[in-house]
């Protein structure tokens, strides 16, 4: 198992540190799964995630400057790792001016991420700091506990609201409330609603477009003789919606929801190199 | 819009019925009197005023003039009910509170009598937020009988000169000690703290000092973590007016102008703190 990769470019070094602090608010704990073309971060919807569950990707080539690897074998050539994102979200911290940082599988005593960021000095020698994150390796008989999650077989589907405005009304509601009521219809309208004792508040998002999916017959799904204004509703962890817009820093090219009446609710986050799924089961 | 969304029509009879174009004149307002959680509210027609207590010998109040509100109608002599005032501050700024230029949140208040709850609409960008805030039965509030005929001492200072010393009051001493004399030391705030004492003097013929009415030299102690929380209102502020009566009570009022320029008041009364001889002082 080999794996060393080296960003140069400035750009694509702040957009990567972006995305794993985005992963940071997310995951205590989350997987690395490298391939050829491709990184991923996954989180499974286990018992001890609160139920929730992630799938990042990106590619490799929008990022990385040189990248090789080599998987456990032949035939299944990836790595899975098991790591604490805001190990190497503090790593990158300090890369903000960084002329290079290299990525290195190492395992001197216990298998690490090595994040070797070389510093500008003033001298003809570079400051390199080293930080040593520590990694799990997976084993290959576990990999099938990470695979893609599929779409569900959603009720509605809506493009997400402002994410500024929305990230402000979830943050306050978060005061209000532990449970948070998604809910959105095939007329673009979504409401996002708290109740307690002391008070009920709901905000009103209207014309916000649904996203055409093609259905597995390859026609659009079509509307006729679905009700368009009736709501398909989830009451999810308001924490977990409040985070997953939170580590949003950049506005994505497409945010769009996904609502399982009653049992989950599947964001997609798309940015130009990089797509981000999240999952929020409903509480029962 | 479904119809749930809607604000009730004008002619509807709610006891208390609000318009205001930037709901910032009121949290922002609010704000500066919430150091407890629970508030009164009390709607005249000339305006609202928000009450918090604290420990029997705090008071402030918040005034907003009926003239700030686009539309204020309170249809019997006044309305009073207790909320939550943490509540309502959440409610007041749930699109957040940043203040990009050009963008304000729209508000839209309505109660429609003892037992039911404040509604609340908000608006900004084309988004509507609808809340219903529980109301309780109001508590009686103190009254600290303080008027302008039984006033001792009185100065007008600007509040620049003021901030910085609030701000950075030393908190490891248990009282503020204000001394109010037409002789030396004229205006003088002290502290009594672990690392020793201090005395902050502003002279009577200072810059920052619009007017110095004082007749006798009074020295009062008053609770350090009672009037903290007036630091808010401070920096809201232009001026203040600082007031004592012959029992020592304290009467801070706060002029603050508002963004479109109005002027709104904030006044925070406090008994001296009684556990003191006179011998100590």
């Amino acid at each position: 198992m080999r794996f060393r990769a080296k960003i140069v470019d400035v750009a694509c070094l702040n957009h990567f540190s972006r995305i794993i602090n985005t992963i940071a608010k997310l995951a205590k704990t989350c997987i690395l799964r490298l391939t050829v073309c491709k990184l991923y971060f996954i989180l499974s919807d286990k018992v001890a995630n609160g139920g929730a569950s992630m799938w990042c990707e990106l590619s490799q080539g929008n990022f990385f400057d040189e990248f090789q690897m080599e998987g456990v074998a032949a035939e299944h050539n990836e790595i899975y790792l098991e790591f604490v994102p805001e190990n190497l979200s503090r790593a990158l911290k300090t890369a903000q001016s960084a002329k290079a940082v290299k990525i290195k599988l190492t395992n001197k005593h216990c298998p690490c991420l090595r994040v070797a960021v070389e510093l500008p000095s003033l001298s003809s020698s570079s400051r390199i700091v080293t930080h040593d994150i520590p990694v799990g390796v997976i084993p290959r008989r576990m990999w099938n506990d990470f695979k893609e999650p599929r779409v569900p077989d959603f009720d509605v589907s809506i493009y997400l609201p402002v994410l500024k405005t929305m990230k402000s009304v979830v943050e306050r509601m978060k005061n209000l409330s532990n449970f948070i009521v998604i809910e959105a219809n095939l007329s673009g309208e979504m409401n996002l609603k708290i109740e307690t004792d002391l008070v009920s508040v709901t905000t009103h998002f209207k014309d916000l477009g649904n996203p055409p999916w093609a259905s597995e017959d390859g026609c659009q799904s079509s509307a006729q003789g679905r009700d368009l204004e009736s709501m398909a509703e989830a009451c999810i962890d308001i924490k977990k919606l409040q985070q997953l817009l939170a580590g949003q820093q950049v506005n994505p090219t497409k945010a769009l929801c996904n609502i399982v009446r009653k049992r989950i609710v599947h964001f997609i986050l798309l940015h130009e190199e990089v797509s981000l799924q999240y999952f929020i089961p409903a509480i029962a | 819009m479904p119809f749930s969304a809607q604000p009730p029509a004008s002619g509807e009879r709610y006891a208390l019925s609000a318009s205001l174009d930037n709901a910032r004149h009121l949290s922002s307002l609010l704000r500066a009197v919430h150091f407890q959680d629970y508030a009164t509210c009390l709607a005249t027609a000339s305006g609202l005023r928000v009450t918090v207590e604290d420990a029997k010998c705090i008071q402030a109040n918040a005034f907003i003039q009926a003239e700030i509100f686009q539309e204020f109608s309170v249809q019997e002599e006044s309305v009073m009910f207790r909320i939550s005032l943490s509540v309502l501050l959440d409610c007041l700024t749930i699109f957040g509170t940043s203040s990009l230029p050009g963008t304000s949140t729209a508000l839209r208040m309505c109660y429609h009598g003892y037992g039911h709850p404040l509604m609340l609409f908000l608006e900004e960008g084309g988004v509507v937020t609808v809340c219903k805030i529980n109301t309780q039965e109001p508590d009686e509030l103190l009254d600290f009988d303080f008027c302008s005929t039984k006033v001792v001492n009185k100065i007008i200072l600007q509040s620049e000169g003021l901030r910085e010393a609030f701000a950075e009051l030393d908190m490891t001493s248990e009282v503020l000690q204000i001394t109010m004399s037409p002789d030396k030391p004229y205006f003088r705030l002290s502290t009594f703290g672990n690392a020793g004492s201090a005395h902050l003097d502003y002279p009577r013929d200072s810059d920052l000092m619009e007017a110095f009415y004082c007749n006798q030299t009074q020295t009062n102690r008053y609770k350090i973590s009672l009037l903290k929380p007036s630091t808010k209102a401070l920096a809201l502020s232009c001026k203040v007016s600082i007031r004592t009566d012959a029992q020592g009570f304290l009467s801070l009022q706060y002029m603050i102008r508002n963004e479109d320029g109005q002027i709104c008041f904030v006044e925070y009364y406090c008994c001296p703190d009684e556990n003191i001889t006179e011998a100590e002082l």
